[in-house]
């Protein structure tokens, strides 16, 4: 077989076109293509609001941006990761601005920065509240310039296709035509997202459904990290729809039913009518949404249809600043809640927003398969931990989508054609989506398991865990891939036929929640955003490491412990507010 | 027992039909849901072979442009409340080719959008190692509103020239030109207009100015063709009477 | 460049792909549709009472030329129930004409002073007096004695 490809992107958000880009500038000769399952612009990078973090500032340097983020991930980071990490964050975000991205700017033209939730600095930069939005136009419309990038939009993958060890390209369904058809190549990155509805309540588009995760599982490769999944502190009761933190970084209060700013009882600094870093409100967010649990247990939050909220004021930050600032915030609160946040308190609460976890990766992307890279939220480096600060993975998916796209393009230029082996594979792959099309005996609905799904881990893998119901969930979900087997589908038809595609993202969800109770049970102990009340303590001794989940042979989840890499940085308690 | 509402949905499923139909649903009338929580609720519990585009579910991503009674819409950003008693009438965006029930083809835009050039265009280009190009707030508002386009193809849907003529390069495309040429970093003016000074570009604007009014995000696409009109005729004008002096 | 599985180096077995985008037949009366869509249709068409207006113009300064017989010619023609009603509706377009062109400018002309926009109600307000003035010396002119 000869590779149409030399690197195949899975994807087409920040990581995936920064990825591209990255191919294109390096070897204009290397064919790249983009495969994404909906256009490019429709990535979820779209919604990400509040900004990106990179150091520019004069009083700023790149050890505290580091410190920031290490301490924040809870000492999980690799502190390797981490520090090339910040080092290429403010070049990557001034590559960008010169791709036209408008970021805000001071007076004088420079661009402006802001305070983000534990940053010790001012270093976020942003695009008013629309900072995803204007970074992934950017760069979609910068990706048209290169010829080299060939796009295939609406394009499903459905298999990663490895053999020997090494990856040979991947399987794929056209949406509009139903083809399914192998695209061979001699690198892959991934780039294709996080997980966020796996859970009931998230700020996550319909199309996060862990693909990319369980496409380099099912390859064999690991997932790192997956007990952390990130609550957003302010998220639209009903919808689970954004309320950057931006909002708390221009001054925003939390607000319990009483009207209490409450965080202070948190160990997250006093109270103070103006923002302070790394305090209150400005906090990072896994103390922040367990607070809000903490809330619920004292009976001191606001009960709605949709559960309890606290209040988010802005009141206080007047129409102007809010106009100018914080736009797209008003717009959202006025359209979804019929609330005007100039003159009214914000319902909000925790919602599932980030995974922290991911496919493990080296500092360059590359996954332990040879010739496959992954980058963006669907990776795990690490950089974020066990708990990831707002406005870091933005930058985390230009710096790192270069650097898997520099990788993968280097590999390309050496690696060998690809074998014959993969040809059966192709034809398995496509046998098992004829066969699951075709059926019409299938007995389980896929919404009803959908929603049983994410039921049983906002119970199991919620805020607060425990090693019982993290037990009992990995049952339910053992039982739910048994019956997903089963999967019933109404819609036999080849043209645009988004029913299989939810049936292939339930199976893939499925063995993306597994992989994340699984990990969750085998860390016995807290930290960051795993939280377990059987064990509450931070316990180094034994768990400074990342949980490896394997794929064994008879397609279980096995879980291994592999050391966090510190360099300057030795643990130590994290502290905000004081 | 909740109130329902009647949603009329167009289905079209070539592999049996040359036309489309429509079928009738009655969904739960809830005053927080949106036309597409109505859509969702139809697929998960009563058609599951209804086939449509949503992502965001917050009017960001562009995915889910339908006709709702007529209108171009987001469906994720109008609400079933909004039709009183109802029925709403769902169909695919029109001015498209349908795919399949309420999902279009719009692969004519992302062919012509490359065309215009949508990126900065320098000849001289910084090193990164200089730090940003400097643009003061009053330089970014020039071009701000044309760059809040979320490519979500209502203005298309809503443009009489667009349905007559397929090959009218139209207003997203165009208002994304003009966010590129009024943005001070941008050196690609002059290029851009050689590209879309014909009738199938800019000139092909009859400014019926419909397409303002269906966007969702306040580009004010009709806006941006005309000032650019304005613009191509005084440069047309200039490099008559001044032929060297144009360039 | 955006493409198709066509470049595919592997092809599945014998399926039956039914890709067969509908296209809608377009109206030749889409222009009923919708109260904007006439609105713009009759705007379009005000330019054929401009036609007109101008035609009536160089008729009445060529009666006013030849003077004596031919002017009483043309007023007579001009006073015809007819041709006033022709006038009558003119007008009417021509004012449709007229406003809807000022409201349309400030789309086109953004005028920048001391970094703030000018708002569009200013740009098409000094049309509309550039309108009054012109209008109020014509009048004077002509009805002067």
């Amino acid at each position: 077989m000869t590779a149409a490809f030399d690197v195949l992107i899975v994807g087409g958000g920040a990581a995936g076109l920064r990825a591209a880009i990255a191919v294109a500038e390096t070897d204009p000769a290397l064919r790249v293509a983009v495969v994404s399952k909906v256009y490019p612009m429709r990535s979820h990078t779209v919604s990400a609001e509040g900004g990106a973090a990179g150091v520019i500032a004069s009083g700023d340097t790149l050890d505290e941006h580091a410190h920031d983020t290490v301490s924040g991930s809870d000492w999980l980071a690799d502190q390797d990761a981490v520090e090339v990490f910040v080092q290429e964050a403010p070049r990557e975000l001034i590559r960008l601005e010169h791709w036209g991205c408008p970021w805000s700017r001071e007076p004088d033209g420079h661009v402006a920065v802001r305070a983000f939730g534990g940053m010790k600095k001012m270093r976020t930069w942003f695009a008013a509240d629309k900072t995803g939005f204007h970074m992934l136009h950017s760069l979609f419309q910068t990706s048209l310039k290169y010829d080299s990038v060939t796009r295939f939009d609406e394009s499903f993958v459905t298999r990663l296709l490895v053999d020997d060890g090494r990856v040979q390209g991947v399987v794929a369904v056209e949406l509009a035509s139903g083809r399914v058809e192998a695209i061979i190549a001699r690198t892959v990155v991934l780039a294709n997202g996080g997980c966020g509805r796996v859970f009931p309540f998230t700020t996550n588009a319909n199309i996060n459904t862990g693909d990319g995760m369980a496409l380099a599982w099912r390859a064999g490769a690991p997932l790192k990290d997956m007990e952390f999944v990130q609550y957003h502190p302010t998220g639209l009761p009903f919808t689970g729809i954004l309320i950057t933190e931006a909002a708390r970084a221009e001054g925003g209060w939390l607000l319990n039913k009483d009207g209490y700013r409450y965080l202070q009882d948190y160990d997250l600094g006093t109270p103070s009518p103006t923002p302070v870093l790394r305090s209150m409100e400005l906090g990072p967010r896994d103390r922040l949404s367990q607070a809000f649990v903490h809330e619920v247990e004292k009976g001191r939050v606001v009960d709605t249809p949709y559960g309890p909220v606290v209040n988010l004021d802005l009141r206080h930050l007047g129409a102007k600043l809010i106009d100018s600032k914080l736009p797209f915030v008003r717009e959202l609160c006025l359209k979804y809640q019929n609330i005007d946040p100039v003159t009214e308190l914000v319902p909000v609460r925790p919602v599932v927003h980030y995974m922290m976890g991911g496919i493990h990766t080296d500092i360059d992307g590359a996954t332990p398969i040879t010739g496959l890279y992954a980058a963006g939220e669907v990776a795990c480096v690490s950089i974020n931990g066990a708990n990831r600060l707002g406005s870091n993975s933005l930058p985390e998916c230009l710096v790192f989508g270069a650097r898997a796209g520099r990788a993968a393009a280097e590999r390309a230029r050496n690696a060998p054609e690809p074998g014959a082996a993969a040809s059966a594979q192709v034809r398995d792959e496509e046998a098992r989506l004829r066969q699951l099309l075709d059926r019409t005996d299938g007995t389980e609905e896929i919404a009803g398991l959908r929603v049983r799904m994410q039921e049983t881990m906002e119970d199991a893998a919620g805020i607060y865990r425990t090693g019982a119901e993290l037990a009992k969930g990995a049952d339910t979900l053992r039982e739910l891939q048994d019956r997903a087997r089963s999967l019933a589908l109404e819609d036999h038809s080849r043209t645009f036929n988004t029913q299989l595609i939810t049936a292939l993202e339930l199976t893939n969800m499925l063995d993306v929640a597994e992989a994340i109770i699984a990990s969750a049970l085998q860390r016995t102990e807290s930290r960051g955003a795993h939280q377990r009340t059987d064990f509450p303590a931070r316990d180094d001794k034994q768990f400074l490491a990342h949980s490896l989940v394997h794929r064994d042979d008879d397609g279980q989840h096995q879980v291994e412990l592999v050391p966090v890499r510190l360099t300057r940085w030795p643990p130590a308690e994290r502290v905000y507010g004081r | 027992m909740t109130d329902t509402i009647a949603l009329q949905v167009t289905r079209y499923r070539p592999d049996r039909e040359t036309e489309p139909t429509v079928e009738e649903f009655a969904v739960p009338l809830h005053n927080d849901w949106a036309v597409l929580d109505g859509l969702n609720h139809i697929k998960d519990n009563m058609d599951g072979t209804l086939s449509y585009r949503w992502s965001c579910r917050m009017g960001i991503c562009g995915s889910c442009g339908m006709m709702v009674n007529g209108e171009p819409k987001l469906t994720c950003a109008s609400f079933l409340t909004d039709y009183g008693r109802g029925p709403v009438r769902v169909e695919p965006l029109a001015g498209f080719p349908v795919i399949r029930d309420l999902v279009v083809d719009i692969s004519d835009f992302l062919r012509k959008l490359p065309k215009v050039k949508p990126w900065i265009v320098r000849e001289d280009e910084e090193p990164v190692g200089a730090g940003e190009y400097l643009q003061t707030p009053a330089q970014m508002d020039a071009f701000r509103q044309f760059s809040m386009c979320i490519n979500c193809m209502l203005c298309y849907s809503a443009c009489p020239v667009y349905a007559l003529d397929p090959d009218f390069v139209g207003p997203a495309a165009i208002a994304l030109a003009q966010r590129y040429n009024l943005d001070s970093r941008d050196q690609g003016a002059e290029v851009r207009l050689d590209l879309l000074i014909h009738p199938e570009g800019i000139w092909g604007c009859t400014f019926v100015g419909e397409c303002t009014r269906a966007c969702p995000k306040g580009v004010d696409p009709a806006g941006a063709i005309q000032r650019y009109k304005l613009t191509a005729a005084l440069h047309s004008v200039k490099s008559l009477l001044l032929p060297r002096g144009a360039r | 460049m955006t493409t198709g599985p066509g470049d595919f180096t592997e092809r599945a077995g014998d399926q039956a792909y039914h890709v067969r985008p509908y296209r809608p037949p377009v109206n030749l009366l889409w222009w009923l549709r919708r109260r904007t869509y006439l609105f713009f249709v009759l705007r379009e068409l005000s330019c054929l009472a401009v036609a007109w207006a101008v035609l009536f113009l160089m008729l009445l300064v060529r009666g006013v030329g030849e003077g004596g017989d031919a002017y009483a010619q043309y007023v007579a023609w001009a006073r015809m129930p007819w041709v006033v009603v022709l006038n009558v509706v003119a007008l009417a377009f021509l004012v449709l004409h007229a406003i809807t062109w000022f409201n349309l400018t400030p789309a086109a002309t953004v005028v920048r002073l001391r970094g703030q926009r000018v708002p569009p109600a200013v740009i098409a307000g000094s049309a509309y007096a550039g309108w009054v003035v012109v209008s109020a010396l014509i009048a004077w002119v002509v009805l002067r004695q």
